[in-house]
Parts: C-alpha cells; structure tokens; sequence
C-alpha cells in the first residue's frame, strides 16, 4: 500500500493512503504529538469529512482493532490446509469477566481445546501469550481451535 | 506617587484589560492583535486617558517583542523546510510578492510618502498573518485538506522572505543610500545564506549546545542568544529581528520544541506589549482622514491575496472550493505587518498619517480575514447553488 507523505511546514506532518474509492484516509501529525484521523469527502475529495482528534492509547487501539482481521487472515491461511482448524479474534470489553485478570484464569485451553495464539494491545501484537499475561479491555485475542472450541471459548469470554 | 508606582498601576491595568478582552476575543475565534492595537489606541496620545509611565517600559518591552516574534517564527521552521519551499513554491512566492506588494506601494506613493512609504506600506499588505492562519485551519479542521500544504508554503516564503525584507527595509529607513543600502543588503543576503546552509549542516550541534536539561537555564541561555544575535544583527545594520529569525532557523529538532514551548507565554506577552505600544503611538484623531484608504486597501489587498491563494492552489491540482479555501486562508494580516510599520515608525521618518493607516488596515484584515476563511466557501455554494453534501 502506498503511503503518502506530506510535511505540513510549521505544523507536522500528514499521512494518508487513497482507498479503492478515491477517498484519502490519513492521520495529521502535529510537532507535539497530537494526531488526528482524517478522512476526505466524497463531493470535494481536496477538503476534509472529519478531523478526529485522537490520543496516543486511542490511536493505538484503533490500529490494532484495524490490523486484527488482516493477522487472523493469515493465520488461517497459515493452517488452510488442516481442515477443522480455524481463527477467530474476539475483543476484550469492560463487560468480559476476565478484564483485568490473568489469561490463565480462563482456562480456555482446558476448558475448550482453543488456544489464544497472540493478543494484540495498542497497536503491538505480543505472540503467544503466558497463562500469566493480563488481559486488558481493549485488548484483542486471536484464538484458534475447532469452530465448537471457539465457539465455547466466545462464550467464555462474553460471559454466558 | 514615584514614577514606578504610576508605571506598575498602568502596566497592571492595560494588561488586565488585554487579558479581559483577550478572552471574550478568544470566545469568537478570534485573534486578540485588534484588541491590543485598540487598548493602545485608548490610552495614548490623543486617548480616553493618557498612559505616561509605560512609555519606557513599553519600548524596550516591544523591542523584545519582536525580538521574540521573530525567533518563534524560526523555531516554526526548520531550515530543511525552507529550503524545500523555496524550491518547490518559488513561483507562488513571486506572485504573492507582487500582487501583494503593490496595492500597498501604490497606495503610499498616491499619499505622497515617497519610495520609504512605499517599502514599508508594501511590506505591511505583502505579509499574512501566519499565525491567523494557523489558528483558522487547526480551528476549522483543515490541516488535512489536501490545499492546506499550498498555504503553508505560500506563508513559508512569506516569512523567508521578511529575512530579505527586513534589512533592506531598515537601510531604507536609515537613510544611508543607494550604495550602503546596497552593502547592507549584500551582507545580509549572504548572512542569511550562510546561516540557512549551517543550520542545514550543523544544526543539531548548535541545539545541543542552546539546549540545556533544566528549564531555567535552558530559559536563560535561548534568551540571552536570541538578544545577543539580535543586538549584533542590528549592529551590522541587518535588523535585530532577522538575526532572531535566522537563530531560530538554526535551533532545530526536540530543541525547538521544547524551546518554543517556554518561550511562549513569554512571546505573548512581549508581543501583546509590542501591539499596545504601537497603538499607544498612534493618535486616534489622525485616523478618520486615513480610514477610507484603509478600507480600500482591505478591499484591494483581500482581492490579491485571495487570488494568490486561488491561484497557488490551482497550480497543485486543488478543486475550485479548495482554491476559495486557500486565498481566503491568507486574507488576514496581523502580527508582522505591524512589526514592519512598527521598525518604520520607529524611524521617525514617515508621517504619523502611516501609523493611522496600518493599525486601522490591520484591524480590519484581522477581524475579516478568519470570517472570510471560515464563510466564504459556504456563502459561494449558496450563491452558486451547490450544497455540501454531508459524505
């Protein structure tokens, strides 16, 4: 993907790609730090729909909530050739009644046969994770097992 | 009553004014520079009342002001940055140049002010105001638009160019001929290059040595080096606001940052004190003869400005709404249109008629400028009968 860069003299810089239909997707980036999600307008490709401050952690997150399909992709591409195995991410919320704890407390591997191969946290994606890392809302697992384990392990996680 | 207990009551009084003004200012999204040049205007000569005691203090003050402005223009930049602009927007800068610089010149030779008004009034309708306009485009959520590089540009060799600028004009001012006026500006254009190709090289070694950890002599050490350059400059004859840019130019990096960051509270309030002074020296009672000129020159001056915008803009591909965008951006006038008038007045050598004109011509281009970029588009669209669409 072709990422253009613009320097805004005096202010920062802007970021942004061009989607498949014409529309300018980007971040500005001023000199102190604060970043804003861009995104154009359809009629006046050259102006801006929004500007959406964001901080730090926001932006992060955003990222790794928009990196999470492409990893699951190639994980299940990874194993596309042992049938009955699959990929699955599932986010953490304020409502799973594991924020906050450790991984280990799910005992989802026992539990489901499902293991969560990678956690994706503010953009940084930790690969397989101990049974002692905590688990964050926010966070992402990436899970893989059989679609009745994941299946289970969505429960697990949700809370029902 | 001594003569400090009548400067501090005064000083107390304009400021707390200022503050109060600043704020309901700040409410509209506007930019306070009118409402300083009017506080100026009610307690100078020819005032409500007469403020004596901040005379001394305003001058030395407003001095450092500019001093101060200048050096934060720098710090803006790096010199990388100018370089870049220089070569990529050459031709928008010339055309500014000239579309701008006229109306102003014309103006001062139709008065009668001579070659000197004519440089000086063509300076005060050449310059944007650079921090209007990046007050509008972060207010109004424009710093991603794809015009909005086109501005910074235009606005990026309008400042490179007061480093020419200023020293020509204090030449000028000083009186010192054709021949002398032509060795200052020799040595400054080669001071100038020498600085952008040094900060080009060594910049990062001249941060290092200007940065310190602790705030304090951080504070002390930029201070003391932006007045001892400036104070040489003005010695060579260069003007002492030049020399401030070019330190600035040549502080680079996470130095610049975090030097700009302190010095701000400070640059506001030098500057503020720099507006009033030149309001306090502006005598009301000469402003009504001067104050149809001042609105024809708004008129004429909004016009070029906007088609220099239009047209830099058309030059990178931008869409008609995007071009109105760009010129209105670029209409105010502000802080260093009143640097330049305030070093001419300074002089002693133009009419008082000059002061009138400038701080009547920047209250307007002030006021209006950001109205014009934030309801120009919408008004045209209207006219033209294209509604925006929400997507």
């Amino acid at each position: 993907m072709d990422v253009q860069e613009t320097p805004l003299p005096g202010i920062g810089i802007r970021r942004e790609i061009v989607l498949g239909n014409g529309r300018r997707v980007g971040l500005v980036i001023q000199r102190d730090g604060q970043t804003e999600l861009i995104i154009s307008k359809v009629d006046d490709p050259d102006a801006c729909l929004a500007s959406i401050p964001l901080s730090i952690e926001e932006a992060a997150t955003l990222g790794s909530l928009l990196g999470g399909p492409q990893l699951v992709a190639q994980l299940a591409e990874e194993h596309s050739n042992l049938p009955g195995v699959s990929t699955r991410q599932f986010l953490v919320t304020d409502g799973t009644p594991f924020a906050g704890r450790p991984l280990g407390d799910t005992r989802m591997r026992t539990r489901t046969g499902a293991s969560v191969v990678a956690m994706l946290r503010e953009g940084q994606v930790l690969p397989s994770p101990s049974p002692n890392d905590v688990i964050e809302p926010g966070d992402l697992l990436v899970v893989v097992g059989t679609p009745d384990g994941l299946d289970a392990a969505a429960a697990i996680l949700h809370g029902s | 009553m001594g003569a400090t207990t009548a400067t501090l009551i005064e000083l107390g009084v304009i400021f707390l004014g200022l503050g109060i003004l600043g704020r309901l200012a700040a409410r509209f999204g506007m930019s306070p520079v009118p409402l300083y040049l009017l506080g100026g205007l009610a307690f100078g000569q020819g005032g409500f009342i007469q403020f004596h005691g901040v005379a001394e203090f305003g001058h030395i003050a407003g001095e450092i002001g500019v001093v101060l402005l200048l050096l934060m223009l720098g710090l803006e930049y790096t010199a990388a940055e100018l370089v870049t602009g220089l070569k990529q927007s050459w031709q928008a800068g010339l055309m500014d140049l000239v579309l701008n610089f006229t109306p102003g010149a014309l103006l001062a030779y139709m008065l009668g002010w001579g070659p000197v008004g004519a440089m000086v009034l063509g300076g005060v309708t050449y310059i944007s105001s650079s921090g209007i306009a990046a007050k509008v485009l972060t207010d109004l959520g424009r710093l991603g638009n794809r015009e909005t590089p086109v501005v910074l540009a235009v606005l990026v060799l309008e400042d490179l160019a007061m480093a020419g600028y200023l020293p020509v004009m204090t030449a000028v001012l000083g009186g010192i001929g054709l021949l002398g006026g032509a060795t200052t500006v020799g040595i400054s254009l080669l001071v100038v290059t020498a600085v952008l190709l040094a900060a080009l090289r060594f910049g990062h070694r001249i941060s290092a040595w200007i940065h310190s950890p602790e705030q304090e002599t951080f504070l002390l050490k930029i201070i003391g080096a932006a007045l001892l350059v400036a104070g040489l400059a003005s010695a060579m004859q260069v003007s002492a606001a030049v020399g401030a840019f070019l330190l600035g130019i040549a502080i680079s990096g996470a130095t610049a940052d975090s030097a700009a960051r302190l010095l701000e509270p400070l640059r506001d309030l030098f500057a503020a004190t720099f507006f009033v002074v030149f309001g306090l020296n502006t005598d009301p009672s000469t402003m009504p003869p001067v104050i149809g000129w001042a609105v024809l020159l708004a008129i004429v001056t909004a016009a070029t400005k906007m088609a220099t915008g239009a047209w830099a803009a058309r030059r990178a591909g931008i869409g008609r709404w995007g071009r109105v965008r760009a010129g209105t951006v670029l209409i105010a006038r502000g802080e260093f249109s009143i640097v330049v008038a305030g070093l001419a007045v300074a002089s002693g050598v133009l009419p008082e008629a000059l002061n009138a004109l400038v701080a009547a011509y920047v209250m307007l281009m002030a006021v209006a400028g950001p109205i014009a970029a934030r309801f120009a588009e919408p008004a045209l669209r209207r006219l033209t009968r294209q509604p925006e669409y929400a997507g």
